[in-house]
């Protein structure tokens, strides 16, 4: 087990130092200039380069990219050029938002998508898996914007339940807070269920043509506790995995969704720096959401072990 | 019997969840109103709050709030003093302007306002702001006379340096000494309002600055009397333009920000939530030719190009409601005092027979005219399309090179990488503020004889009654030469609550003076 660890550890620090070479590389290939952007129209090229000089990116990329490692060796991610703040701060102010709609995105979908799986698989063929998985193709095809602007125009602006957009009011409390993410965690979790749909029916129907499914039902055991103590429990891995990836796909993607609602999250974050070639906060801020990926998959590898004592590690 | 309680206890929380929530948005409506705050949706989220440092029009609007110029302008455009006591005295040479400030100003620390304090903003107004550092080069002295006078000493005669201190955006905003530095981490300033917080992504918090020094005359514009009337201003960044369009229409914003022009048949559909508000002649969209290096370098080719297009069908394109664009060759409006109409039978030309005929005479050779555009700006794209195909019908090769908006504003600066960028500017009340190729060194690379003669005989008359003739000649210069293209003017669309009450539509939506009937 220890051994497990450490070898997932150093792996783990393998892959991140990749992704930090991946994404300064990839950064500072396309084109742009965050100084332009920043200075605007009346800027001279003299005014570009003084100020270019001042963040220290005239300097060649190598030599910035060490000065980044170096940062980045002692928990520094830079400061951001557009927010005046270091990128570090930046992504705790916008960690809130993202994580709890990560969460109540992905307790909607889990809620959505085992049971649909589930009711799917046992009858499967039948009248109400076509419908499941008709669903499920219309989730996986319905783009979230689309979705969004629709529920927004239901029932926040004809019914007012919801706020159109925003984080709650200055000092607003978390119950107020986590109202405004009701709407887009609706988009999400129905969107995502739809995978989770898929991947639950693909894993029961697989256990349910087992030998011991079979033996279960000999035994004369109720067709509920054949699915759900039986076979759900063995058809759990693959389900896990897919929600785990789910959550970490959210923390970094939820940019359409962040943005159409407003929320200041990491995605929206990470699209006003992109459009602005933020160089810090777009290294950060995928940096960052790497490691979580890495984190998460770790995690989910785990709960494996809980989830079927079978698994070793 | 225990599964039929199972179902009414859910169905009961159900209810309770949703009675909740639609109890929840009447309450924050409640609360807003009793703290009588103003929720403002803007495009998005301010790249700095330092509104010297950028001339972005965003940073401009919410800051304004907070900090004032010496002078600006009134609602026909006239130069009005703001923090100044009265217009200043100008030496007979125009060399030298004398400028006395008003007595009793406040600063929002508590101390009053002073001639120090004048001096070292404007001198960092003129190390850090792209339009003050223009200005440097004009100054050779700056200083204090006493507490409340301030003198300006020029090299030559530069008529637009008191527009130059008016303009909003690109503020040469007076702050206190002692808040100055680079970046700044207070802001202090003297406006009807006082920074409070800022949230990144969710909100700049203004509230209103009790100790605030309002001028006595009728307000008229962005001059005259100020009163800060709501107690808060929360400017809050909402990228998605059909998301303020449902928040305006939901109640949830007392003002929505440039909305997509198709969104104004349901704002005129819902008179009783939401109130359409048009300001004519926000900006214009203008085509920068390429004048150092390249197929564009030549003069007679440029004009064989300003033949073959038409600028009313690139507007209709890039606008597609007529009650948003005007297409009219004149760079300022009609009743402005820099209105003129020389050179404008080049406008709108879009002779394809005659522009094939000057471009053989031109010596063109089917050279790819490479057209640099961005689809962040979707009117942008929508022209440089049109623009193309009525090169094409006039037999230039046209070649459009879409990029976004970071590499459009990279790659214009070297001349080896573009023809023809398009671009647009709001609608300012003097020349030499927009479009920068009016001046040095802007990509385009304008410079000719002509120019500098026509620019300094304009910049050099101190009389206003004088310029706006010969910004006329400028005019002229501009349709012959041929450095850029003034495609025509547009309209903007924003909204607001019928409760917001006292709103004027302006370039640079302002709050002061408007109040919030419950």
């Amino acid at each position: 087990m220890i051994r497990y660890l450490l070898s997932r550890l150093a792996g783990m620090l393998v892959v991140m130092s990749l992704v930090a070479v991946l994404v300064f590389i990839l950064t500072r290939a396309a084109s742009g200039d965050p100084i332009a952007v920043l200075l605007g129209d009346q800027a001279t090229a003299e005014d570009i380069a003084r100020v270019q000089k001042l963040y220290g990116l005239d300097k060649p990329l190598p030599v910035q990219f060490g000065y980044w490692l170096k940062e980045l060796s002692h928990g520094n991610l830079g400061d951001s050029i557009f927010l005046q703040r270091p990128v570090t701060q930046a992504l705790w102010e916008r960690a809130e938002p993202t994580t709890l709609l990560a969460l109540m995105a992905v307790a909607i979908a889990a809620c959505i998508g085992v049971p649909c799986g589930i009711v799917s698989a046992v009858f499967r063929g039948k009248a109400i898996d076509q419908i499941f998985t008709g669903l499920a193709m219309l989730g996986a095809s319905v783009p979230s914007f689309w979705f969004g602007l629709v529920l927004m125009q239901i029932f926040a602006v004809s019914l007012g339940w919801f706020p159109v957009s925003g984080y709650g009011d200055p000092g607003a409390p978390l119950w107020q807070r986590m109202h405004s993410l009701v709407l887009p965690a609706v988009v999400l979790g129905v969107l995502n269920s739809a995978l989770i749909i898929r991947f639950t029916r693909a894993s029961m129907l697989d256990v349910l043509g087992e030998d011991y499914v079979r033996t279960a039902r000999a035994k004369g055991l109720s067709e509920s506790v054949v699915v759900l103590k039986h076979a759900l429990r063995n058809a759990l891995v693959p389900i896990v995995t897919v929600i785990g990836l789910t959550v970490a796909l959210m923390i970094g993607g939820a940019v359409v969704t962040e943005t159409v609602f407003g929320l200041p999250g990491v995605g929206n974050l990470v699209v006003s720096a992109v459009l602005r070639r933020d160089y810090p906060v777009i290294q950060g801020a995928l940096l960052v959401v790497a490691a979580i990926y890495v984190v998460i998959n770790f995690g989910v590898d785990l709960l494996y072990t809980v989830v079927d004592p079978r698994v070793k590690l | 019997m225990m599964s039929q309680f199972l179902i009414r206890r859910r169905t009961a929380v159900a209810a309770a969840l949703f009675a909740s929530a639609g109890a929840v948005v009447p309450l924050l409506a409640q609360a807003q109103a009793n703290k009588s705050a103003l929720n403002l949706a803007m495009i998005g989220e301010p790249p700095t709050l330092d509104i010297m440092s950028t001339p972005a029009d965003l940073v401009c609007i919410i800051m304004q709030h907070v900090y004032e110029p010496l002078f600006t302008f009134d609602a026909k455009s006239a130069l009005v003093p703001l923090l100044a006591e009265n217009m200043p005295k100008i030496s007979a040479d125009g060399k030298q302007y004398s400028i006395t400030l008003r007595k009793g100003v406040m600063l929002h620390n508590g101390r009053e306002l002073n001639a120090d304090d004048v001096v070292a903003s404007l001198k960092r107004w003129m190390e850090v702001s792209p339009r003050g550092k223009s200005i440097s080069k004009e100054v050779v002295d700056l200083s204090a006379k006493g507490a409340n006078g301030v003198e300006i000493t020029l090299k030559n005669s530069y008529a637009p340096l008191l527009s130059q201190l008016a303009m909003a955006s690109g503020m040469a905003a007076i702050m206190a000494k002692e808040s100055l530095a680079q970046p700044l981490k207070e802001f202090v300033g003297t406006g009807p309002y006082k920074f409070k917080e800022r949230r990144p992504d969710q909100y700049v918090l203004l509230t209103r600055f009790e100790g605030y020094s309002a001028r006595k005359e009728a307000p008229s514009g962005y001059g005259g009397k100020r009163t800060a009337v709501v107690e808060e201003l929360r400017f809050v960044p909402v990228p998605n333009a059909n998301t303020r369009v449902e928040g305006a229409l939901a109640g949830q914003f007392h003002y929505a920000d440039l909305l997509p022009i198709e969104a104004l048949a349901r704002i005129e559909k819902a008179p009783g939530k939401v109130v359409p508000i048009m300001t004519p002649s926000f900006g214009f969209p203008y085509l920068v030719f390429n004048t150092k290096e390249g197929v564009m370098a030549a003069q007679p080719t440029r004009k064989a190009v300003q033949t073959a297009i038409g600028e009313g069908e690139m507007l209709a394109a890039g606008f597609g409601d007529t009650r948003f664009f005007i297409a009219e060759g004149n760079h300022f409006p009609k009743g402005t005092p820099f209105f003129s109409t020389a050179g404008t039978d080049s406008y709108n030309e879009r002779d394809a027979a005659k522009a094939k005929t000057q471009a053989t005479s031109a010596g063109y050779k089917g050279d790819a005219i490479r057209i640099l555009t961005s689809r962040q700006y979707d009117f942008h794209y929508n022209m440089a399309l049109i623009m193309a195909e009525q090169l094409k019908r006039a037999g230039f090769k046209a070649e459009l090179n879409v990029v976004d908006w970071a590499t459009l504003v990279q790659r214009r600066a070297d001349s080896k990488l573009w023809d023809i960028y398009i671009t647009h500017s709001g609608q300012f009340p003097e020349p030499m503020l927009s479009p920068p190729q009016l001046g040095d060194g802007a990509p385009g690379w304008w410079s000719s004889p002509a120019k500098q003669a026509a620019l300094s005989a304009l910049n050099q008359e101190a009389n206003p009654a004088k310029r706006g003739a010969l910004w006329g000649k400028v005019q002229q210069v501009v349709y012959d030469e041929v450095p850029y293209i003034n495609v025509g003017k547009f309209a903007s669309l924003s909204a607001r609550a019928p409760g917001l009450e006292g709103y004027t539509p302006n370039t640079y939506p302002f709050f002061w003076n408007t109040s919030l009937k419950n």
